[in-house]
Formats: structure tokens, C-alpha cells, sequence
């Protein structure tokens, strides 16, 4: 077993505590951005399709680390803002009437 | 083409940091409302330097392509984040999902084939985490497109079965785990092939299986694999921020689907394999029992509603999945400004599992301009109920089933349920008497202090709309 799975499991472990603390001090009120925006943060996969897809040998090796990329960028740029339109919408005080420019 | 300012790798690993960080607190901002845009925003920045430092990679020898795929990824990503509509979140939330698993399961296959010519060259780890980022990212694709097409009722909702179908998608799985071992030990590419093409499978049959009401769990549960997912990549490539990110993600996933389904009083294993939302038989002959029984419903009328209404001190209202199907949270929020306007205090009790995912009722609520100290969980709301002139309950069911507390035959005995029965007055807007997504008569229906408005939900908040602006 090499010293870099051992650093690696390491991390791994200490977030598994890090994200159980995290995720129970959410509340209720926000589990629907906590879902959107933990799936933005899983679109990190990008960057390894970036790795894969900048150092492929093989024309298979680029199509599919390519449509890797895609897919992760997709995930993450979507996610974002998505979250990001949502949390918009929490307001302590209701909104001027006429305030609304923003018509989806 | 190398880019000039290539960097060293642990000054790259030093950036991941960085970006680990930005994602951390990502989350961490998420603890209360009004930190958790800047939340978001911390982690999208964290999101850019781990992209922006990856191209300075010294392992990286060409980026063109790079940059194409991010460029349109950004359009496709930016135009359906734009256009989606608030009710429509929980399959834009499956969709994401779904590409990010398989982005995990491309990058796995990719690597495998980089890897592979030279037998014996993938290192035991590497191995483990190459087939498991490729089973994992493949069922998390094709579940969660199904997921969606279910959501978007592009496929029926209710679950689709047939016989022996646990025994054949075991068989399936187990098959892929075979190949994944056999592909690992061989290190040959075919085995590859067949391990994705029966994982999606599987993905597929696992969730067509799953009623649309039991959405809110299927969803966190597929998150949680893509993030297990993007975690095992972060394995096979050393990766410190896909490993730290991945695993928050898998946290989330799993905590959620735990909360879930113990808001619905099932088990994790319940919900996946039981096809529960096929309306078992016994359903219509328990209100028919019920009716026979002696006891009545009672009816009331817009009109009467809205008098009562108009003279409570405090209204509570209870909405549920119907709400969300019939998209009626604008008029809602009419009315409780209408109520307002006369000094009633409005509230809204939100049940865990209300909506199609989990929280998916408040953001609904907050696109309607609810004010979010309004909205109540259970545990704020259920006190309040005492203090109560009426609790309106718009679409919700099982999740105001006395039975929950009271009757431990009852299929919904133990599950944590809006004790609307404790305020002074119960109406219900439901479309019939049907019973409910777990198929149980809801003894709330004959209670002396409940009365009925049935239609669909959007027109009857209408209806009484029109009466309380009369009034």
C-alpha cells in the first residue's frame, strides 16, 4: 500500500466527519438548495475530466474524457446557478410589490 | 501544445486546498438563510480555482479541447439554469446529477483504457477505484435520467413492475460486479464495456420501480452515489479536492435519504425495492368501511371558508404534493395577503417530505414571496397548532394522519405527522376522498371539527379568493 492511498483514505475519513457536521446544521428550510448546490460541488469531477482529457493518448481516450468535460461543466455551471437563483428567493420581509423586474 | 506557466503539482495540490475550502464553506453557509448565498458563492469561487489552476497542470499537454468542452458545457449549463421553472427543480436537480455521475464514469472508462495495454500496470488501488467510480457514476447516470423522465412525466410516475423483477435486478447487479472483479484481475477492455453497459441497465431497473411520490428519496440517494463517485475519481487520479468534495457530497446524499425516509416511516430498503406507490386494493374498502361505519364528511363552501377565515386570529396552512402538482403557491400566498390584510396571522406548517425533494415546498413558498420566518418544519409548527383557529391543508394527506399517532395497525403508525387535528378547525381542499400515496384511509376526514372543499387545489384557492375579496 502506498503513502499516497494512506493520505488519501486520511482524507477521505476526516470528511466524511467534516460533511456529517455540516449537512445536520442545515435546516429543513433549505435541504432543496443544500441538494442543489452539494450536487454543483460534486460537479468537481470536471476537474478530472480536464486531466484525463489534456493528457489522452488515444482518439476513444479524447471522445469520451471530452464528453467528460461537457457533462461536468454542465453539472457544475447549472448547479450553481440554479442554487444561486434559489437562495435568491429566501426573503425575511415579503418583497416591494413592483420591486420584480426579474419575470422568468 | 503545453501551456507556458505550467506549474509545479504541489503547487496545483496547494490551489486544491484552497478550492476544498471554498466548497467547505459552501455548505457551511447553507446553516441559516441569510448566509447561504454568500455560501454558494464561496464555493462557486472555489469551484473556478480548482479549474483555473487545472489547466497549469504539468500533466496536462493539450487544453484546446479542453476549453471547447467547458464552452459548451457553460452554454448548455447557464441556459437550462436560467430557464428552469421552480416546480421543475427536482428534475433539473436529477439531470445534473445524472451527468455528473457520468462524467465519474467516462474519466473512469478513459482511464482504464490509458492504462490497460500494459498489463499489470494499474496499481491494486487504482484498479478498485476505476471500477468503482464506473459502476457507481453509471447507475447514478441512467438513474437519474430515469428520475427525470419520471419527474417530467416524460415516463409514467407510477412505478413500473413485473414479475421476479428484485430476483432479475439483483442478477443484473451482481452480474456487473463480476465484470468489474474480472476487468480489474484481466485488465482488459471488454470487461469495461459490459461492467457500463450493466450498470446503466441496472440504474434504469432500479428506478423505474420507484413511484413518483417517493421521488424526494430516490433523489438524495442518487446524489449521494455521484458524489461517492466523484470521490473514487479523485482515487484514481490522487486528487485531494475531488476526494474532499466528492465525499461532502456522498455525506449529504446519504444523511438526506436517511431523513427522508424516516419522515416517511420506511426504511431506506423499503423505499428502493417495494414499488410502494402501486395503490394497494384495500384502500377504497377501508372509506368504504369507514362510510358504512356511520360517519360523515362534512362539506363547506367557498363562501363559508372565507367568512371563517376572515374572523380567525391565526391560520395555519398545510400544504402538501398536491399543492406542487396543481402549481397553486402563487394563490396561495394571495390569499394569505388577502388574510393579512384583515390582521390574521398566517403561517405555514411544512411537513419534510411536502413537495417532490426534500425542502422542495419552501423554495416553492419563496418563489411566491413568502417571507421564510413564516414557514414552520414540524418541530416549530406542530406547538403552534393548539394556538390555531384553523389549519388549512391544501394537497397534504398522510402527513395529517391522526392514525400516525394513534392506531398501531395503521401502515403510518410512528411516522412523524402535523397534528392539524389539535387546532380549533380543520379544512381540507383535496380533489376527492381518495385516500392518499400510502393507500390509508385518513380518519381526519370524519372528525366533527373537519370540513371539506373538494376540487382541485388551484381552483378552489380561487373560488376563495374571489369570496374573500367580497367580503
Amino acid at each position: 500500500m502506498s503513502a499516497e492511498i494512506v493520505a488519501s483514505i486520511t482524507v477521505l475519513v476526516l470528511s466524511i466527519f467534516l460533511g456529517i457536521e455540516l449537512i445536520s446544521r442545515v435546516p429543513t428550510l433549505l435541504h432543496t438548495p443544500l441538494m442543489s448546490g452539494t450536487n454543483a460541488i460534486h460537479g468537481i469531477v470536471l476537474v478530472g475530466g480536464m486531466i484525463i482529457l489534456g493528457s489522452a493518448d488515444s482518439d476513444l481516450e479524447k471522445v469520451l474524457a471530452f464528453v467528460a468535460v461537457v457533462f461536468g461543466t454542465v453539472n457544475v455551471v447549472g448547479g450553481f446557478l440554479v442554487t444561486d437563483r434559489m437562495l435568491d428567493m429566501f426573503k425575511r420581509k415579503p418583497r416591494e410589490k413592483g420591486a420584480e423586474p426579474e419575470q422568468e | 501544445m503545453t501551456l507556458p506557466l505550467a506549474l509545479s503539482q504541489n503547487v496545483i495540490d496547494l490551489m486544491y486546498v484552497v478550492a476544498a475550502v471554498g466548497l467547505i464553506l459552501g455548505i457551511k453557509g447553507l446553516s441559516h438563510p441569510s448566509t447561504a448565498r454568500r455560501g454558494n458563492i464561496a464555493a462557486a469561487i472555489g469551484m473556478t480555482i480548482a479549474v483555473a489552476f487545472t489547466f497549469a497542470s504539468p500533466s496536462i499537454d493539450s487544453y484546446w479541447l479542453i476549453v471547447v468542452g467547458i464552452a459548451v458545457g457553460s452554454v448548455i449549463g447557464v441556459v437550462s439554469a436560467r430557464k428552469v421553472k421552480m416546480t421543475a427543480m427536482p428534475q433539473m436537480v436529477a439531470l445534473f446529477n445524472g451527468v455528473g455521475g457520468g462524467a465519474a464514469a467516462l474519466i473512469a472508462a478513459s482511464e482504464f483504457h490509458r492504462l490497460a495495454p500494459e498489463a499489470g500496470a494499474i496499481s491494486g488501488e487504482t484498479n478498485a477505484a476505476i471500477m468503482f467510480s464506473a459502476l457507481i457514476g453509471s447507475i447514478s447516470f441512467s438513474g437519474s435520467l430515469i428520475a427525470f423522465a419520471k419527474l417530467q412525466e416524460l415516463v409514467r410516475g407510477a412505478p413500473i413492475t413485473f414479475p421476479g423483477q428484485q430476483l432479475g435486478n439483483a442478477a443484473v447487479f451482481a452480474a456487473a460486479i463480476v465484470c468489474a472483479v474480472v476487468g480489474a484481475a484481466t485488465e482488459d477492455g471488454i470487461w469495461m464495456v459490459l461492467l457500463l453497459v450493466l450498470a446503466l441497465a441496472f440504474g434504469v431497473l432500479l428506478v423505474l420501480p420507484i413511484g413518483g411520490a417517493d421521488m424526494p428519496v430516490v433523489i438524495a440517494f442518487l446524489n449521494a452515489f455521484t458524489g461517492l463517485a466523484a470521490a473514487a475519481t479523485g482515487f484514481e487520479l490522487d486528487n485531494n479536492a475531488l476526494i474532499i468534495g466528492g465525499t461532502l457530497v456522498g455525506a449529504s446524499g446519504t444523511l438526506l435519504t436517511i431523513l427522508m425516509s424516516r419522515a416517511m416511516n420506511r426504511s431506506i430498503a423499503n423505499v428502493l425495492f417495494s414499488a410502494f406507490g402501486k395503490a394497494p386494493a384495500a384502500a377504497p374498502a377501508a372509506a368504504a368501511g369507514a362510510a358504512a361505519a356511520g360517519q360523515t364528511v362534512r362539506e363547506i363552501s367557498a363562501d363559508d371558508l372565507a367568512v371563517m377565515l376572515m374572523y380567525s386570529r391565526q391560520v395555519m396552512i398545510v400544504p402538501g404534493y398536491g399543492l406542487a402538482v396543481a402549481q397553486a403557491q402563487h394563490a396561495v400566498r394571495e390569499l394569505a395577503d388577502l388574510l393579512e390584510a384583515k390582521d390574521v396571522a398566517v403561517k405555514y406548517a411544512i411537513h419534510p417530505v411536502a413537495g417532490r425533494m426534500p425542502g422542495h415546498m419552501n423554495v416553492l413558498l419563496a418563489e411566491a414571496n413568502v417571507p421564510y420566518p413564516q414557514l414552520l418544519d414540524m418541530e416549530e409548527a406542530n406547538p403552534e397548532f393548539p394556538r390555531t383557529d384553523v389549519a388549512l391543508v391544501i394537497g397534504a394527506n398522510d402527513v395529517t394522519n391522526p392514525a400516525a399517532r394513534t392506531n398501531p395497525d395503521s401502515p403510518l403508525y410512528g411516522m412523524p405527522i402535523l397534528d392539524v387535528d389539535r387546532a380549533q378547525n380543520v379544512v381540507v381542499l383535496k380533489r376527492s376522498l381518495a385516500a392518499g400515496f400510502a393507500g390509508v384511509d385518513n380518519e381526519l376526514y370524519y372528525n366533527p371539527k373537519c370540513a371539506m372543499l373538494f376540487g382541485d387545489a388551484k381552483a378552489s384557492l380561487e373560488r376563495l379568493i374571489e369570496a374573500a375579496k367580497a367580503l
